[in-house]
């Protein structure tokens, strides 16, 4: 095993001497690595660090020095940040759960052997999952345009009223949630069937034979089977809202009044619109504390219940 | 077959049918954005906003085309989005599973060190990077350059975890005996460490391309000007002109999202895996 090494290499050619010697087991390892550690240093570690150095200086002159906490007491003081966490926790609190549930309803359906042609319906479902969120985010905007979109004309052709979806501070939001749960609904549900697919026929062969019904094999098997599953999906879904900026970018650019202003909008407009690098490297310092601590909590309630 | 004998069929088809038209109004709302966009790429700007709204495609696609072109350079901006995508996707495939075979096939001083930090990172927000990547691409001198997109996410950690686990199912005594035979380390890697992967590789370049097509805040931080512009910034530029012509909008939604479907009708499988990152098998 070691010793490819010595190889008799006396007696090669000057060539494959030299590489004999650079290029063996050992060392290929390290020439393999090298590309994506120098990539990753530069462009992921030194950044992460910088940032957080960044986040207690302030920009004197042009200049940077350090200011201690100031930038954090600013942002705990702001009431723009205050503001721009609520929505962003509010589109979590409410889109998530909504999508998930939708997700798992529509795998179930899918997985159900009363349904036939399930690999149109997948793909169907999947479709949205390829679009970009800036090219979704457009589409809607028009479908929701207030005068002229199409589902206001729905709405008006069945005798309700005109909703102002892009222009009112609360049905933005809607308008949000609605392009977010449109967009990756289809991807948790591919999640999620998969992980249906792999839960025990026999589990439900024998509820069956005990008598219980469609519904309780649902909440009695389907629900704690999945539930691992349903927890990665639910992460994942809550770490991508609460980095929510293409969509709240794109199809109401905060506003009306900041009601859509999301975390990292805020973070955007202070350092690329304002360029204070500062104060928008403790905004994403506070994001990073946020997702971590949620993602903790998450993966605590999954595996400490039953 | 296998349900409770006491469904009768008639339960059982009424049931059928709920099932389908639920399924049915979920297809339809998957779908009719789609089918949207292309009404508005063949129509007028006036069209779309019509009362009633036309509903049938159009004959005004070259128009919008030649409109789009002009305000945008549409050519060029799907040129743009092409080479970054691809050469990204390139250039990161290749990093990624050279790093990937190495974390899965050999022992060396550091690997597991430096493959916890990789995991690590996964865990934060790429936007905490935004400010010093900005900062270290003005020092270069390299805003508004195709490599300022293309180089900050090349070693992307969740594309070298996916090549490390697929990796280790590569037999060791494979590699032992090309060894043997007195093949060179990189003639391994390139004629039967990658061929054999290659499910896994087109997988994950499906993955890493998808991401850089789409990508939007970081392009949008570097590129400040319109003949550099990829297809998300330059349609969200389109977005924040008061006179929208919605004709122009919608081909160009079109335009970046066309190509990435057909692709996904045909490669279903490697697609859905690629985009989920490898997570579901089948």
């Amino acid at each position: 095993m070691s010793n490819m090494e010595n190889v008799n290499s006396e007696h090669a050619q000057e060539k494959t001497k030299t590489k004999k010697k650079w290029i063996t087991p050992k060392t290929f390892p390290y020439i393999l690595v090298f590309p994506a550690v120098l990539l990753f240093v530069v462009f992921t570690v030194y950044p992460v660090i910088s940032s957080f150095l960044l986040s207690f200086q302030a920009s004197e002159g042009g200049v940077m020095s350090f200011v201690g906490f100031q930038n954090y007491i600013r942002l705990f003081n702001d009431g723009l940040f205050y503001q721009s966490l609520i929505n962003t926790f509010t589109i979590l609190i409410i889109q998530v759960p909504i999508m998930i549930t939708l997700a798992i309803l529509l795998a179930v359906m899918l997985n159900s052997a009363l349904i036939r042609f399930n690999g149109f319906f997948r793909v169907s479902f999947f479709l949205p999952s390829v679009t970009a969120l800036v090219t979704a985010s457009i589409v809607f905007i028009i479908l929701l345009d207030g005068n002229y979109g199409i589902v206001n004309y729905v709405l008006s052709t069945i005798g309700l009223e005109k909703v102002s979806w892009l222009n009112d501070p609360f049905w933005a939001k809607v308008s949000i949630m609605l392009v977010v749960t449109w967009r990756w609904t289809g991807y948790n549900m591919v999640i999620l069937l998969a992980g249906l697919q792999n839960v025990s026929q026999d589990l439900y062969e024998s509820a069956s034979i005990d008598g219980a019904g469609k519904v309780r094999q649902f909440f009695y098997i389907t629900l704690p089977q999945l539930k691992p599953v349903i927890l990665f999906t639910v992460v994942l879904s809550t770490i991508g809202t609460l980095q929510l900026f293409d969509e709240p970018y794109i199809l109401t650019n905060g506003g009306p009044n900041n009601s859509t202003l999301t975390v990292i909008m805020y973070l955007y407009d202070q350092g690329f619109r304002y360029f204070d690098f500062g104060y928008a490297s403790a905004i994403a310092y506070v994001l990073v504390i946020i997702i971590a601590v949620l993602s903790w909590i998450q993966l605590r309630l999954g595996s400490d219940r039953d | 077959m296998s349900t409770s004998t006491a469904n009768t069929p008639k339960k059982h088809l009424s049931k059928k049918i709920v099932l389908y038209v639920l399924l049915a109004v979920g297809v339809i709302i998957s779908i009719f954005p789609f089918y949207w966009m292309v009404i508005g790429a063949t129509n007028p700007s006036g069209e779309i906003f019509g009362i009633p709204p036309s509903l049938l495609p159009g004959t005004y696609l070259i128009e919008n085309f030649i409109n789009l072109n002009e305000s945008i350079g549409i050519l060029r901006v799907v040129f743009n989005s092409l080479f970054i995508a691809i050469s990204f996707t390139v250039l990161s495939l290749l990093i990624c599973s050279a790093a990937g075979y190495a974390f899965a096939k050999f022992k060396f001083k550091g690997r597991d060190v430096i493959f916890f930090v990789l995991l690590l990172s996964m865990m934060i927000p790429y936007h905490v990077t935004l400010i010093p990547l900005f900062r270290i691409f003005v020092e270069l001198n390299w805003l508004n350059t195709y490599q300022a997109v293309i180089l900050p996410q090349l070693a992307y950690p969740f594309a070298i975890f996916l090549m490390r686990q697929n990796m280790q199912a590569i037999p060791t005594t494979l590699l032992e005996a090309a060894r043997v035979d007195g093949a060179g380390e990189f003639r391994i890697f390139f004629k039967i460490v990658l061929p054999t992967m290659r499910p896994a590789l087109a997988a994950v370049a499906i993955f890493l391309f998808m991401f850089q097509w789409n990508n939007f805040i970081w392009p949008l931080v570097v590129l400040n000007s319109g003949e550099m512009y990829t297809l998300p910034v330059a349609l969200s530029s389109l977005v924040g002109l008061s006179d929208i012509d919605y004709g122009q909008i919608m081909l160009g939604a079109a335009i970046s999202v066309v190509p990435i479907m057909v692709f996904f009708l045909v490669l279903q499988k490697q697609f859905i895996a690629g985009i989920l990152g490898g997570s579901v098998k089948e």
